[in-house]
């Protein structure tokens, strides 16, 4: 172990990293997404992916969904930390492998070309429910939803079919079944 | 039609509500309208301090030494930045604080106006919650909440940030009504269940030990009271953090000091060898653990914390028990009664074993230094302070350094709420604003604020606020007039290289009490201290009390380099043969 001159500790060793969707229940108000991407910072968390929205109008809900990776230690620490702050409803958390849960980003793909690539380009699309939002002799901008690394993918692959700009939601989780989180 | 009130009445009819006695302020722009407020609510007194950094410290002290929410009021702006050392203090040490600042009128944030600043952006880290209070029919609700955010659960700092319209506008007061539930945080969430396993690891342990900290004190001295029972009913042996001290009483035989970086040779060894380990109101601090791949590996651990995320976030734990200290002990306490008559009789063979170990560690008398009758050691200095003043139900507060530490060792509390100290965040200059908290509580005890002279310069405009309101707070300054603790680090860290810390042109303490308008008083040698204390503590005004000491003198026993419980530092007489050299001196 490398020697220190530190008053601290010297860092263990590190555990693998799990990706999980962590969902958060929050009253919509001002500085609430601060609160909670500032707890992310401040404790050294990552967040890959963000997606919040208000869900619940009349009791004015928003609902938070964060893509992050983190050791078991440090995912629970999230949970629970989250839980901590004062207009936090209730949080959930899902391992990205979860089988019961869907997990789905959408993105929007501009392609500049001829007919015939853009024809291509949408081809190339058609196991992610495309839909022509935008449509001109020159170009095309398609909607996609997907999975993030299918995302990651096919933005590599669609370049050759002009692929000029692409814009993308952060993942957003649905259980499935009948089963509602408490 | 019903009365209407401004937003400034409002917080002051809310602070009447709270049962608000006292509030630390200094008032500037924004929060005029509420100081012009202040003459009309003769139940709330206004202490007036030199620094915001010192009303947040005050309050602290205050809320520390009464289990009751320390309220400070402050500008917008720069007021709000200072107060921001002391919010972190308190979020730190789970202290109780309401912080109100003022703001710029609404229509001009955003606008960098003159005092502006982001403030709730600011003190977002640094406490538990924050409002910006943007619509006067929201405020008496948010004030209301602001007190029972801090007080609940974990307590801690919030902040309710008032723009300056906002003070003037009008509306109804609505009356305060407890909030049923605080969107779910719950706190007591055990069961008897977790009880039973509790009782069940109690019972079979062989090498237990209690291990309590600063949530036992901010569970109110019921639990304290309830601690002491437990222990004696196990006849286990119990150690406590920093923040814990005053919870069981230091002078019993149970009781095996503090424990880590600076804690006792038993007290740490008995944390690494233990098989049960009890942790009750304490967070597994670094200072605690020390290494913690080796932290005390052969036990089984148990946590009590109301804090659900204090449980495995630093030391993985065998059972948790997420709740009010005060109601888990009660449960534990009964169903050991029910379970286990007269389990310290019965169980006394099952520890013998475990408390003659615990005699050999101790005889090694660790706390120990080399007396001198030349110069007055650190260590015999509080000795001394506190044979004198032991009999009096004294109030201790520290600055930050070795005289905090010393104090720590030295120093026997026996009751909980009389020892205030910066723990979580090292807040030199903590000690004196805090001192003047603890006396506006209470006026008739025995306040000492035993400081070093760098710590102690950092806060001594709020001496001031002493004389102003006369109050007879003792600031004992240790004064060798380095930076001790940094000092000591260079000296075992870093080759004796002493950058910087070496205080040169250090007022004179006397003359400084004398412009302040206290008394001050110097002791040179071990002969004369006794007398100077004792004429310290016949002086019934503030009196700045520089206590000429050991220069050289370093706190032991320590934990150094990244080393677990059980390889500590002993004193100097032990460092002859266990002589740290090379590389690896790592403090914890």
């Amino acid at each position: 172990m490398a020697s220190s001159k530190s008053a601290y500790s010297i860092a263990g060793k590190k555990q693998k990293n799990d990706t999980h969707i962590i969902v958060v229940w929050v009253d919509n108000e001002a500085g609430v997404l601060a609160r909670v991407v500032g707890l992310f910072s401040g404790r050294g968390y990552n967040i890959e992916s963000l997606a919040v929205a208000e869900v619940d109008q009349k009791e004015n809900i928003s609902r938070i969904t964060i893509v992050t990776t983190g050791t078991p230690q440090v995912v629970d620490q999230i949970k629970l930390q989250l839980k901590k702050l004062v207009p936090v409803h209730k949080v959930a958390d899902f391992k990205r492998e979860d089988k019961n849960v869907i997990f789905k980003e959408m993105a929007l793909f501009k392609f500049v070309a001829n007919s015939e690539k853009l024809i291509k380009a949408f081809k190339a699309c058609k196991n992610f429910n495309p839909v022509v939002l935008d449509e001109t002799k020159k170009s095309k901008v398609i909607q996609i939803t997907a999975l993030r690394r299918e995302i990651d993918k096919m933005s590599k692959n669609l370049t050759k079919f002009g692929l000029v700009s692409v814009s993308r939601t952060g993942a957003v989780a649905m259980t499935r079944g009948s089963d509602v989180f408490k | 039609m019903p009365k209407l009130y401004s937003g400034a009445e409002i917080v002051f009819k809310c602070l009447e509500d709270q049962g608000v006695s006292h509030i630390f302020g200094y008032p500037g722009g924004a929060v005029l309208p509420i100081y012009d407020e202040l003459k009309n609510f003769n139940s709330i007194k206004h202490i007036l301090v030199r620094h915001e950094q010192g009303a947040g410290h005050a309050a602290e002290g205050y809320a520390r030494s009464t289990g009751k929410p320390g309220v400070l009021l402050v500008t917008s702006g720069p007021g709000a930045t200072n107060a921001v050392t002391a919010l972190t203090d308190a979020y730190m040490d789970s202290v109780p604080l309401v912080c109100i600042t003022g703001q710029v009128p609404t229509h001009l944030i955003g606008t960098d106006a003159f005092q502006e600043c982001d403030t709730t952006g600011i003190t977002r880290p640094c406490t538990k919650h924050n409002w910006l209070v943007k619509d006067i029919n929201d405020l008496s609700e948010i004030m209301h909440k602001a007190f029972e955010v801090a007080t609940t659960g974990r307590p801690g700092p919030v902040l309710v940030d008032i723009p300056k319209d906002i003070q003037f506008q009008k509306t109804k007061y609505k009356n305060y009504r407890k909030v049923k539930k605080l969107n779910g945080k719950s706190h007591d969430n055990f069961s008897q269940k977790n009880i039973d396993e509790l009782i069940k690891l109690i019972s079979k342990a062989k090498k237990p030990i209690f291990y309590t900290g600063g949530g036992v004190i901010n569970s109110g001295p019921k639990a304290s009271e309830l601690l002491r029972e437990l222990v004696y009913a196990t006849g286990f042996p119990i150690t406590s953090t920093l923040q814990g001290l005053g919870c069981f009483p230091a002078d019993d035989n149970q009781f095996l000091g503090m424990l880590g970086m600076h804690g006792t040779y038993e007290a740490n060894n008995a944390m690494y060898s233990c098989d049960l380990m009890i942790n009750i109101g304490a967070r597994f601090d670094d200072r605690i653990t020390g290494k913690i791949d080796e932290f005390s590996p052969k036990s089984k651990k148990v946590h009590i914390d109301i804090d659900p995320s204090s449980i495995n976030k630093n030391v993985k734990v065998d059972l948790p028990i997420v709740g009010d200290i005060k109601s888990v002990l009660t449960s534990a306490l009964k169903t050991l009664k029910k379970s286990k008559k007269n389990f310290s009789k019965s169980n006394k063979h099952q520890i013998s074993n475990w408390w003659e170990k615990i005699q050999k560690w101790r005889s090694k008398r660790s706390l120990d230094y080399i007396g001198s009758e030349e110069t007055i050691k650190p260590q015999y200095a509080i000795e001394r302070l506190y044979e004198l003043t032991k009999d009096k139900d004294t109030y201790i507060t520290t600055e930050v350094g070795q005289h905090q530490m010393w104090a720590a060792q030295h120093y026997k509390f026996n009751k909980p709420n009389r020892w205030m100290t910066s723990g979580g965040l090292g807040t030199m200059g903590y000690g004196l604003p805090a001192a003047v908290g603890v006396q506006i509580a209470h006026p008739k005890k025995l306040v000492v604020d035993i400081a070093g002279e760098a710590s102690v310069l950092m806060t001594m405009q709020e001496m001031s606020t002493a004389v102003q309101y006369n109050l007879p707070i003792k600031i004992f300054i240790l004064n060798n007039e380095y930076m001790g603790m940094v000092r000591q680090w260079q000296e075992l860290l870093h080759d004796k290289n002493y950058s910087e810390s070496y205080t040169a042109a250090l007022p004179d303490f006397v003359k400084m009490a004398e412009a302040y308008g206290c008394v001050g008083i110097r002791a040179k040698t071990p002969e004369e201290l006794d007398d100077k204390i004792i004429e310290m503590l016949n002086t019934d005004r503030p009196v700045i009390f520089d206590c000429l000491v050991d220069k050289q003198e370093n706190c032991f026993p320590m934990i150094p380099s990244g080393k677990p419980h059980n390889q500590m530092l002993l004193g100097p007489k032990d460092q002859k043969d266990k002589k740290i050299t090379g590389k690896g001196r790592t403090l914890v």
